[in-house]
Protein backbone atom coordinates (compact mmCIF):
# COMPACT_ATOMS: atom_id res chain seq x y z
CA UNK A 1 0.00 0.00 0.00
CA UNK A 2 1.18 3.55 -0.73
CA UNK A 3 1.24 6.07 2.13
CA UNK A 4 2.21 9.77 2.23
CA UNK A 5 5.35 10.77 4.19
CA UNK A 6 3.31 13.27 6.18
CA UNK A 7 0.13 15.29 6.18
CA UNK A 8 1.57 17.73 3.65
CA UNK A 9 -0.10 16.90 0.32
CA UNK A 10 -3.59 15.81 -0.67
CA UNK A 11 -3.58 11.99 -0.84
CA UNK A 12 -4.96 9.86 -2.30
CA UNK A 13 -5.77 12.26 -5.10
CA UNK A 14 -5.58 12.09 -8.90
CA UNK A 15 -4.23 15.63 -8.84
CA UNK A 16 -2.31 15.95 -5.53
CA UNK A 17 -1.31 19.37 -4.23
CA UNK A 18 0.83 20.61 -1.35
CA UNK A 19 -1.19 21.80 1.65
CA UNK A 20 -0.11 25.17 3.00
CA UNK A 21 -1.90 27.86 4.92
CA UNK A 22 -2.73 31.53 4.43
CA UNK A 23 -3.41 34.31 6.88
CA UNK A 24 -6.94 35.71 6.59
CA UNK A 25 -5.72 39.09 7.81
CA UNK A 26 -2.47 39.80 5.93
CA UNK A 27 -2.45 37.02 3.28
CA UNK A 28 0.97 35.66 4.28
CA UNK A 29 1.29 32.03 3.13
CA UNK A 30 3.25 29.16 4.72
CA UNK A 31 4.16 25.57 3.99
CA UNK A 32 3.16 23.38 5.74
CA UNK A 33 0.09 24.56 7.65
CA UNK A 34 0.74 26.56 10.78
CA UNK A 35 -1.63 27.97 13.37
CA UNK A 36 -0.27 31.51 13.74
CA UNK A 37 0.81 34.04 11.16
CA UNK A 38 4.59 34.56 10.83
CA UNK A 39 4.08 38.12 9.56
CA UNK A 40 1.21 39.75 11.50
CA UNK A 41 1.12 37.36 14.52
CA UNK A 42 -2.60 36.75 14.02
CA UNK A 43 -4.39 33.42 14.55
CA UNK A 44 -6.57 33.59 11.46
CA UNK A 45 -4.77 30.96 9.34
CA UNK A 46 -6.73 28.81 6.90
CA UNK A 47 -5.66 25.84 4.80
CA UNK A 48 -4.52 26.67 1.28
CA UNK A 49 -3.78 24.23 -1.56
CA UNK A 50 -0.61 25.46 -3.25
CA UNK A 51 -0.01 25.87 -7.00
CA UNK A 52 1.67 22.83 -8.58
CA UNK A 53 3.94 24.73 -10.92
CA UNK A 54 6.74 27.07 -10.09
CA UNK A 55 10.24 28.26 -10.86
CA UNK A 56 13.52 27.11 -9.35
CA UNK A 57 14.93 29.96 -7.23
CA UNK A 58 18.03 28.08 -6.11
CA UNK A 59 19.22 24.50 -5.74
CA UNK A 60 21.95 22.20 -4.50
CA UNK A 61 22.66 18.50 -4.33
CA UNK A 62 22.63 16.32 -1.22
CA UNK A 63 25.77 14.28 -1.82
CA UNK A 64 25.95 12.36 1.49
CA UNK A 65 23.34 10.47 3.50
CA UNK A 66 21.63 12.71 6.08
CA UNK A 67 21.63 11.44 9.66
CA UNK A 68 18.70 9.56 11.21
CA UNK A 69 15.73 10.25 11.23
CA UNK A 70 16.43 10.44 7.46
CA UNK A 71 14.13 7.71 6.13
CA UNK A 72 16.25 6.80 3.13
CA UNK A 73 19.43 4.76 3.42
CA UNK A 74 21.36 6.55 6.18
CA UNK A 75 24.12 3.91 6.16
CA UNK A 76 25.18 5.05 2.72
CA UNK A 77 25.28 1.62 1.07
CA UNK A 78 22.49 2.29 -1.41
CA UNK A 79 22.32 6.07 -0.93
CA UNK A 80 21.73 8.01 -4.12
CA UNK A 81 22.49 11.76 -4.10
CA UNK A 82 19.38 13.86 -4.65
CA UNK A 83 18.64 17.43 -5.61
CA UNK A 84 17.12 20.00 -3.25
CA UNK A 85 15.64 23.30 -4.35
CA UNK A 86 13.74 26.39 -3.33
CA UNK A 87 10.74 26.68 -5.63
CA UNK A 88 8.63 29.80 -6.06
CA UNK A 89 4.99 28.77 -6.55
CA UNK A 90 3.48 31.62 -8.57
CA UNK A 91 3.20 34.63 -6.26
CA UNK A 92 1.98 32.57 -3.29
CA UNK A 93 4.99 31.16 -1.41
CA UNK A 94 8.42 29.58 -1.89
CA UNK A 95 8.74 25.93 -0.87
CA UNK A 96 11.91 24.02 -0.08
CA UNK A 97 11.71 20.52 -1.54
CA UNK A 98 13.52 17.58 -3.06
CA UNK A 99 14.07 17.68 -6.81
CA UNK A 100 13.69 14.64 -9.05
CA UNK A 101 16.87 15.75 -10.84
CA UNK A 102 20.28 15.69 -9.12
CA UNK A 103 22.58 16.36 -12.07
CA UNK A 104 23.89 19.94 -11.80
CA UNK A 105 24.19 20.04 -15.59
CA UNK A 106 20.43 19.62 -15.88
CA UNK A 107 19.40 22.19 -13.27
CA UNK A 108 19.06 25.88 -14.13
CA UNK A 109 18.18 28.93 -12.08
CA UNK A 110 14.68 30.07 -12.94
CA UNK A 111 13.71 26.87 -14.75
CA UNK A 112 10.07 25.76 -14.69
CA UNK A 113 9.34 22.88 -12.32
CA UNK A 114 6.24 20.94 -11.44
CA UNK A 115 5.08 18.99 -8.37
CA UNK A 116 5.38 15.20 -8.43
CA UNK A 117 4.41 12.63 -5.80
CA UNK A 118 7.13 9.98 -6.01
CA UNK A 119 7.95 6.67 -4.26
CA UNK A 120 10.59 7.25 -1.55
CA UNK A 121 11.15 4.07 0.51
CA UNK A 122 9.41 0.92 1.77
CA UNK A 123 8.77 0.93 5.51
CA UNK A 124 8.92 -1.99 7.99
CA UNK A 125 5.27 -2.88 7.31
CA UNK A 126 6.01 -3.18 3.59
CA UNK A 127 4.14 0.01 2.73
CA UNK A 128 5.57 2.24 0.03
CA UNK A 129 6.07 5.73 1.45
CA UNK A 130 5.39 8.50 -1.07
CA UNK A 131 7.02 11.91 -0.90
CA UNK A 132 6.79 15.15 -2.86
CA UNK A 133 9.43 16.50 -5.21
CA UNK A 134 9.65 19.00 -8.02
CA UNK A 135 10.56 17.88 -11.54
CA UNK A 136 11.91 20.00 -14.39
CA UNK A 137 9.00 20.47 -16.78
CA UNK A 138 11.17 19.48 -19.75
CA UNK A 139 11.55 15.97 -18.35
CA UNK A 140 7.84 15.19 -18.19
CA UNK B 1 25.42 52.92 30.88
CA UNK B 2 28.91 51.63 31.63
CA UNK B 3 31.54 50.81 29.05
CA UNK B 4 32.82 47.23 29.06
CA UNK B 5 36.38 45.99 28.77
CA UNK B 6 37.81 42.55 28.08
CA UNK B 7 40.70 42.01 30.51
CA UNK B 8 41.39 38.32 30.02
CA UNK B 9 41.07 35.65 27.34
CA UNK B 10 41.63 31.92 27.49
CA UNK B 11 41.29 29.11 24.98
CA UNK B 12 41.53 25.34 25.22
CA UNK B 13 42.79 24.10 21.84
CA UNK B 14 40.14 22.97 19.33
CA UNK B 15 40.32 19.44 17.94
CA UNK B 16 39.92 15.93 19.38
CA UNK B 17 40.94 15.23 22.97
CA UNK B 18 40.04 11.62 23.80
CA UNK B 19 38.31 11.19 27.13
CA UNK B 20 38.75 14.78 28.29
CA UNK B 21 35.29 16.15 29.12
CA UNK B 22 33.74 19.39 27.91
CA UNK B 23 33.71 20.58 31.53
CA UNK B 24 37.46 19.96 31.95
CA UNK B 25 38.13 21.91 28.75
CA UNK B 26 35.80 24.71 29.88
CA UNK B 27 37.51 24.94 33.27
CA UNK B 28 40.93 25.11 31.56
CA UNK B 29 39.73 27.96 29.33
CA UNK B 30 38.31 29.94 32.28
CA UNK B 31 41.49 29.40 34.28
CA UNK B 32 43.60 30.69 31.38
CA UNK B 33 41.36 33.75 31.03
CA UNK B 34 41.50 34.48 34.78
CA UNK B 35 45.29 34.14 34.80
CA UNK B 36 45.47 36.45 31.78
CA UNK B 37 43.32 39.00 33.65
CA UNK B 38 45.04 38.57 37.00
CA UNK B 39 41.62 38.15 38.58
CA UNK B 40 40.76 35.27 40.93
CA UNK B 41 37.55 33.31 40.33
CA UNK B 42 36.34 34.53 43.72
CA UNK B 43 36.18 38.07 42.29
CA UNK B 44 34.00 37.06 39.32
CA UNK B 45 30.47 38.35 40.01
CA UNK B 46 28.46 36.61 37.28
CA UNK B 47 28.95 34.18 34.42
CA UNK B 48 27.28 33.18 31.15
CA UNK B 49 28.03 29.80 29.61
CA UNK B 50 27.06 28.09 26.37
CA UNK B 51 27.28 24.52 25.08
CA UNK B 52 25.23 22.04 23.09
CA UNK B 53 26.48 18.70 24.28
CA UNK B 54 26.02 19.23 28.03
CA UNK B 55 22.76 19.85 29.87
CA UNK B 56 24.03 22.96 31.66
CA UNK B 57 27.32 24.80 31.88
CA UNK B 58 27.12 25.91 35.51
CA UNK B 59 28.44 22.58 36.86
CA UNK B 60 31.74 24.25 35.87
CA UNK B 61 31.54 25.99 39.25
CA UNK B 62 32.32 22.69 40.99
CA UNK B 63 35.71 22.80 39.20
CA UNK B 64 36.28 26.57 39.42
CA UNK B 65 34.92 27.24 42.90
CA UNK B 66 31.40 27.04 44.34
CA UNK B 67 31.15 30.78 44.85
CA UNK B 68 27.37 31.09 44.57
CA UNK B 69 27.33 33.58 41.68
CA UNK B 70 24.51 33.78 39.14
CA UNK B 71 25.62 31.52 36.25
CA UNK B 72 23.26 31.66 33.27
CA UNK B 73 23.14 29.10 30.50
CA UNK B 74 22.90 30.45 26.97
CA UNK B 75 22.06 28.55 23.82
CA UNK B 76 21.60 30.08 20.37
CA UNK B 77 23.04 27.34 18.11
CA UNK B 78 26.08 28.66 16.19
CA UNK B 79 25.46 32.11 17.70
CA UNK B 80 25.69 30.73 21.26
CA UNK B 81 29.08 32.13 22.22
CA UNK B 82 28.35 35.57 20.78
CA UNK B 83 25.10 35.56 22.74
CA UNK B 84 27.00 34.70 25.95
CA UNK B 85 29.33 37.63 25.28
CA UNK B 86 26.38 39.97 24.63
CA UNK B 87 24.70 38.88 27.87
CA UNK B 88 27.89 39.27 29.92
CA UNK B 89 28.57 42.68 28.39
CA UNK B 90 25.00 43.81 29.11
CA UNK B 91 25.28 42.60 32.71
CA UNK B 92 28.19 44.99 33.19
CA UNK B 93 26.80 47.77 30.99
CA UNK B 94 23.63 47.89 33.11
CA UNK B 95 25.61 48.47 36.29
CA UNK B 96 24.37 45.28 37.95
CA UNK B 97 27.86 43.71 38.03
CA UNK B 98 31.48 44.88 37.85
CA UNK B 99 32.99 41.65 36.52
CA UNK B 100 31.71 38.81 34.36
CA UNK B 101 32.92 35.66 32.65
CA UNK B 102 31.65 34.35 29.31
CA UNK B 103 32.57 30.75 28.62
CA UNK B 104 31.71 28.21 25.96
CA UNK B 105 32.68 24.58 25.50
CA UNK B 106 31.60 21.58 23.52
CA UNK B 107 32.56 18.02 22.69
CA UNK B 108 30.72 16.97 19.55
CA UNK B 109 30.69 13.45 18.15
CA UNK B 110 32.22 13.08 14.68
CA UNK B 111 30.18 13.94 11.59
CA UNK B 112 27.36 16.36 11.05
CA UNK B 113 25.26 17.49 13.99
CA UNK B 114 22.58 15.22 15.49
CA UNK B 115 19.12 15.99 14.25
CA UNK B 116 15.66 15.84 15.83
CA UNK B 117 13.60 18.33 13.83
CA UNK B 118 10.86 18.62 16.46
CA UNK B 119 13.44 20.24 18.78
CA UNK B 120 13.54 23.10 16.26
CA UNK B 121 9.78 23.20 15.71
CA UNK B 122 10.10 21.45 12.36
CA UNK B 123 7.95 18.46 11.33
CA UNK B 124 9.41 14.95 11.41
CA UNK B 125 8.83 14.46 7.68
CA UNK B 126 11.27 17.32 7.01
CA UNK B 127 14.11 15.19 8.37
CA UNK B 128 12.78 11.87 7.03
CA UNK B 129 12.75 13.51 3.60
CA UNK B 130 16.46 14.37 3.92
CA UNK B 131 15.98 18.13 4.16
CA UNK B 132 17.01 18.66 7.81
CA UNK B 133 20.65 19.17 6.81
CA UNK B 134 22.25 22.53 7.54
CA UNK B 135 24.95 22.09 4.89
CA UNK B 136 22.44 21.90 2.04
CA UNK B 137 21.13 25.33 2.96
CA UNK B 138 24.66 26.73 2.66
CA UNK B 139 25.00 25.00 -0.72
CA UNK B 140 21.75 26.56 -1.95
CA UNK B 141 22.67 30.03 -0.68
CA UNK B 142 26.15 30.19 -2.20
CA UNK B 143 25.01 28.53 -5.44
CA UNK B 144 22.55 31.34 -6.07
CA UNK B 145 25.00 33.97 -4.83
CA UNK B 146 27.67 32.76 -7.27
CA UNK B 147 25.13 32.82 -10.10
CA UNK B 148 23.87 36.30 -9.23
CA UNK B 149 27.23 37.93 -8.48
CA UNK B 150 29.80 36.13 -10.60
CA UNK B 151 31.74 34.26 -7.91
CA UNK B 152 33.71 31.19 -9.07
CA UNK B 153 34.40 27.83 -7.41
CA UNK B 154 38.09 28.77 -7.56
CA UNK B 155 37.35 31.67 -5.20
CA UNK B 156 35.71 29.28 -2.74
CA UNK B 157 38.82 27.07 -2.92
CA UNK B 158 41.09 30.10 -2.35
CA UNK B 159 39.10 31.06 0.77
CA UNK B 160 39.34 27.55 2.22
CA UNK B 161 43.06 27.29 1.36
CA UNK B 162 43.69 30.65 3.06
CA UNK B 163 41.96 29.47 6.23
CA UNK B 164 43.91 26.18 6.34
CA UNK B 165 47.10 28.20 5.77
CA UNK B 166 46.20 30.56 8.65
CA UNK B 167 45.40 27.51 10.78
CA UNK B 168 48.89 26.18 10.15
CA UNK B 169 50.18 29.29 11.95
CA UNK B 170 47.85 28.73 14.92
CA UNK B 171 49.03 26.24 17.58
CA UNK B 172 45.44 25.94 18.91
CA UNK B 173 43.86 25.02 15.55
CA UNK B 174 42.31 21.65 14.69
CA UNK B 175 43.58 21.57 11.07
CA UNK B 176 47.20 22.68 10.93
CA UNK B 177 48.20 21.45 7.48
CA UNK B 178 47.88 23.67 4.42
CA UNK B 179 45.64 22.15 1.72
CA UNK B 180 46.00 23.21 -1.91
CA UNK B 181 43.18 24.74 -3.94
CA UNK B 182 43.36 21.74 -6.29
CA UNK B 183 42.86 19.27 -3.42
CA UNK B 184 39.99 21.35 -2.05
CA UNK B 185 38.22 21.40 -5.43
CA UNK B 186 38.86 17.67 -5.94
CA UNK B 187 37.48 16.58 -2.53
CA UNK B 188 34.02 14.92 -2.54
CA UNK B 189 31.10 17.15 -3.50
CA UNK B 190 28.89 17.34 -0.40
CA UNK B 191 26.36 19.99 -1.44
CA UNK B 192 26.96 21.47 -4.87
CA UNK B 193 29.05 23.66 -5.27
CA UNK B 194 30.59 22.99 -1.84
CA UNK B 195 33.18 20.21 -1.49
CA UNK B 196 34.19 18.43 1.72
CA UNK B 197 37.33 20.55 2.28
CA UNK B 198 35.29 23.75 1.94
CA UNK B 199 33.34 22.89 5.12
CA UNK B 200 34.20 23.12 8.80
CA UNK B 201 33.61 20.10 11.02
CA UNK B 202 32.14 19.78 14.51
CA UNK B 203 34.90 19.09 17.07
CA UNK B 204 35.87 19.81 20.68
CA UNK B 205 37.21 22.79 22.55
CA UNK B 206 36.51 25.68 24.90
CA UNK B 207 37.12 29.42 25.19
CA UNK B 208 36.46 32.08 27.81
CA UNK B 209 36.62 35.82 28.38
CA UNK B 210 36.86 37.90 31.55
CA UNK B 211 35.18 41.30 31.30
CA UNK B 212 34.86 44.20 33.69
CA UNK B 213 33.52 47.72 33.89
CA UNK B 214 35.83 49.82 31.72
CA UNK B 215 36.67 52.34 34.45
CA UNK B 216 38.32 49.64 36.59
CA UNK B 217 40.04 47.76 33.73
CA UNK B 218 43.43 49.38 34.40
CA UNK B 219 43.56 47.61 37.77
CA UNK B 220 44.05 44.40 35.80
CA UNK B 221 45.70 45.21 32.49
CA UNK B 222 47.57 47.86 30.52
CA UNK B 223 45.80 46.78 27.34
CA UNK B 224 42.05 46.60 27.94
CA UNK B 225 40.06 45.80 24.81
CA UNK B 226 36.69 47.52 24.77
CA UNK B 227 33.42 45.85 23.72
CA UNK B 228 31.96 48.58 21.52
CA UNK B 229 28.92 46.57 20.42
CA UNK B 230 27.52 43.04 20.73
CA UNK B 231 24.26 42.64 18.82
CA UNK B 232 22.18 39.50 18.26
CA UNK B 233 19.35 39.26 15.71
CA UNK B 234 16.96 36.57 14.46
CA UNK B 235 15.12 36.17 11.13
CA UNK B 236 12.80 38.77 9.71
CA UNK B 237 9.79 37.80 7.63
CA UNK B 238 11.08 37.36 4.09
CA UNK B 239 14.47 35.86 4.91
CA UNK B 240 15.20 32.32 3.69
CA UNK B 241 17.38 30.71 6.36
CA UNK B 242 18.59 27.33 7.68
CA UNK B 243 16.03 24.65 8.50
CA UNK B 244 12.89 26.01 6.97
CA UNK B 245 10.43 24.43 4.55
CA UNK B 246 9.20 27.71 3.07
CA UNK B 247 10.03 31.35 2.44
CA UNK B 248 7.91 34.40 1.70
CA UNK B 249 7.69 35.86 -1.81
CA UNK B 250 8.77 39.26 -0.48
CA UNK B 251 12.48 38.92 0.24
CA UNK B 252 14.36 40.41 3.15
CA UNK B 253 18.06 40.34 3.99
CA UNK B 254 19.59 37.86 6.42
CA UNK B 255 19.76 38.44 10.19
CA UNK B 256 23.52 39.00 9.82
CA UNK B 257 22.81 42.25 7.95
CA UNK B 258 20.54 43.48 10.75
CA UNK B 259 23.00 42.49 13.50
CA UNK B 260 25.86 44.10 11.59
CA UNK B 261 24.07 47.41 10.98
CA UNK B 262 23.00 47.58 14.62
CA UNK B 263 26.53 46.88 15.82
CA UNK B 264 28.07 49.59 13.62
CA UNK B 265 25.46 52.06 14.80
CA UNK B 266 25.97 51.25 18.50
CA UNK B 267 29.74 51.41 18.15
CA UNK B 268 29.79 54.55 16.04
CA UNK B 269 32.25 52.66 13.85
CA UNK B 270 31.95 51.77 10.17
CA UNK B 271 33.30 48.80 8.21
CA UNK B 272 36.01 51.08 6.79
CA UNK B 273 37.40 51.49 10.33
CA UNK B 274 37.80 47.75 10.94
CA UNK B 275 41.38 46.40 10.88
CA UNK B 276 40.88 42.67 11.55
CA UNK B 277 37.83 40.53 10.84
CA UNK B 278 36.35 37.22 12.01
CA UNK B 279 33.46 35.83 9.94
CA UNK B 280 31.35 32.67 10.28
CA UNK B 281 32.94 30.36 7.72
CA UNK B 282 30.78 27.31 8.21
CA UNK B 283 31.87 26.84 4.62
CA UNK B 284 34.03 28.86 2.25
CA UNK B 285 30.93 30.25 0.53
CA UNK B 286 29.62 31.61 3.83
CA UNK B 287 32.81 33.60 4.32
CA UNK B 288 32.41 35.09 0.83
CA UNK B 289 28.77 36.07 1.43
CA UNK B 290 29.44 37.34 4.94
CA UNK B 291 32.11 39.75 3.63
CA UNK B 292 29.31 41.61 1.86
CA UNK B 293 26.60 41.06 4.49
CA UNK B 294 28.86 42.71 7.08
CA UNK B 295 29.64 45.69 4.89
CA UNK B 296 33.24 44.94 3.92
CA UNK B 297 32.56 44.93 0.18
CA UNK B 298 29.76 45.07 -2.37
CA UNK B 299 28.19 41.86 -3.66
CA UNK B 300 30.48 40.36 -6.30
CA UNK B 301 33.63 42.27 -5.33
CA UNK B 302 34.85 39.19 -3.42
CA UNK B 303 36.00 37.55 -6.66
CA UNK B 304 38.71 40.18 -7.19
CA UNK B 305 39.41 40.84 -3.50
CA UNK B 306 40.15 37.17 -2.84
CA UNK B 307 42.22 36.83 -6.05
CA UNK B 308 44.25 39.87 -4.96
CA UNK B 309 44.86 38.42 -1.50
CA UNK B 310 42.93 41.19 0.26
CA UNK B 311 41.64 38.82 2.95
CA UNK B 312 45.06 37.32 3.75
CA UNK B 313 46.80 38.24 7.03
CA UNK B 314 48.95 40.73 5.09
CA UNK B 315 46.03 42.16 3.09
CA UNK B 316 43.88 45.22 3.75
CA UNK B 317 40.88 43.09 4.91
CA UNK B 318 42.36 40.24 6.96
CA UNK B 319 39.60 37.65 7.53
CA UNK B 320 39.80 34.68 9.90
CA UNK B 321 43.44 35.17 10.81
CA UNK B 322 43.39 32.13 13.14
CA UNK B 323 41.99 29.86 10.41
CA UNK B 324 38.31 30.44 11.21
CA UNK B 325 35.89 27.56 11.57
CA UNK B 326 37.40 25.80 8.56
CA UNK B 327 40.74 25.25 10.34
CA UNK B 328 39.47 25.23 13.94
CA UNK B 329 36.26 23.23 13.58
CA UNK B 330 33.16 24.23 15.47
CA UNK B 331 32.58 23.36 19.12
CA UNK B 332 29.35 25.33 19.02
CA UNK B 333 29.40 26.79 22.53
CA UNK B 334 32.98 28.02 22.13
CA UNK B 335 33.24 29.04 18.48
CA UNK B 336 32.26 32.71 18.78
CA UNK B 337 34.50 33.07 21.85
CA UNK B 338 37.41 31.74 19.79
CA UNK B 339 36.76 34.59 17.35
CA UNK B 340 36.97 37.14 20.18
CA UNK B 341 40.05 35.43 21.65
CA UNK B 342 41.81 35.92 18.30
CA UNK B 343 40.67 39.54 17.93
CA UNK B 344 41.89 40.39 21.44
CA UNK B 345 45.31 38.86 20.69
CA UNK B 346 45.45 40.81 17.42
CA UNK B 347 44.47 44.12 19.04
CA UNK B 348 47.01 43.58 21.82
CA UNK B 349 49.71 42.73 19.25
CA UNK B 350 50.12 39.23 20.73
CA UNK B 351 49.09 37.09 17.73
CA UNK B 352 52.64 35.91 16.99
CA UNK B 353 53.08 34.43 13.52
CA UNK B 354 49.55 35.54 12.63
CA UNK B 355 49.90 39.14 13.76
CA UNK B 356 48.33 41.70 11.44
CA UNK B 357 50.87 44.48 10.93
CA UNK B 358 50.33 48.10 11.88
CA UNK B 359 48.85 47.47 15.35
CA UNK B 360 45.18 46.93 14.46
CA UNK B 361 42.82 49.11 16.48
CA UNK B 362 39.35 47.76 15.64
CA UNK B 363 38.23 44.13 15.42
CA UNK B 364 34.94 42.73 14.13
CA UNK B 365 33.38 39.29 14.66
CA UNK B 366 30.23 37.75 13.16
CA UNK B 367 28.49 34.43 13.73
CA UNK B 368 25.50 32.88 12.01
CA UNK B 369 23.56 29.73 12.80
CA UNK B 370 20.30 27.85 12.68
CA UNK B 371 17.50 28.67 12.32
CA UNK B 372 18.67 32.13 11.26
CA UNK B 373 20.34 33.68 14.30
CA UNK B 374 23.26 36.04 13.85
CA UNK B 375 25.48 38.21 16.00
CA UNK B 376 28.01 40.94 15.34
CA UNK B 377 30.58 42.06 17.91
CA UNK B 378 32.89 45.05 17.58
CA UNK B 379 36.00 45.52 19.73
CA UNK B 380 38.55 48.30 19.89
CA UNK B 381 41.68 49.19 21.78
Amino acid sequence: MQKPIGDVFTWPDDDPKLIGSRCGDCAAATFPVQSRCPRCSGKNMAELLLPKRGTLVTWTTQGFPPMVPFAGDATGKSFEPFGVGLVQLEDVVKVEARLTESDPAKLRFGMDVELRIVPFYVDEQGDEIMTFAFAPEEST
Amino acid sequence: MNDVAIIGVGLHPFGRFGDKSAFEMGADAVELALTDAGLPWSDVQCAFGGAWEVAQTDPLTSLLGLSGIPFTNVFNACATAASSIAQAANAIRSGAFETAVAVGMDKHPRGSFKVDPTLMNMPTWYAENGQYVTTKFFGMKINKYMHDHGISSETLAKVAAKNYRNGSRNPNAFRRKPISEEEILASPMLNHPLTAYMFCAPDEGAAALVMCRADIAHRYTDTPIYVRAAEVRTRNYGAYEVNTSWAAIDEDVSPTVYASRAAYEKAGIGPEDVDVIQLQDTDAGAEVIHMAENGFCADGEQEKLVADGATEIGGPLPVNTDGGLIANGEPIGASGLRQIHELVLQLRGQAGERQVEGTPRVGYAQVYGAPGTAAATILSR
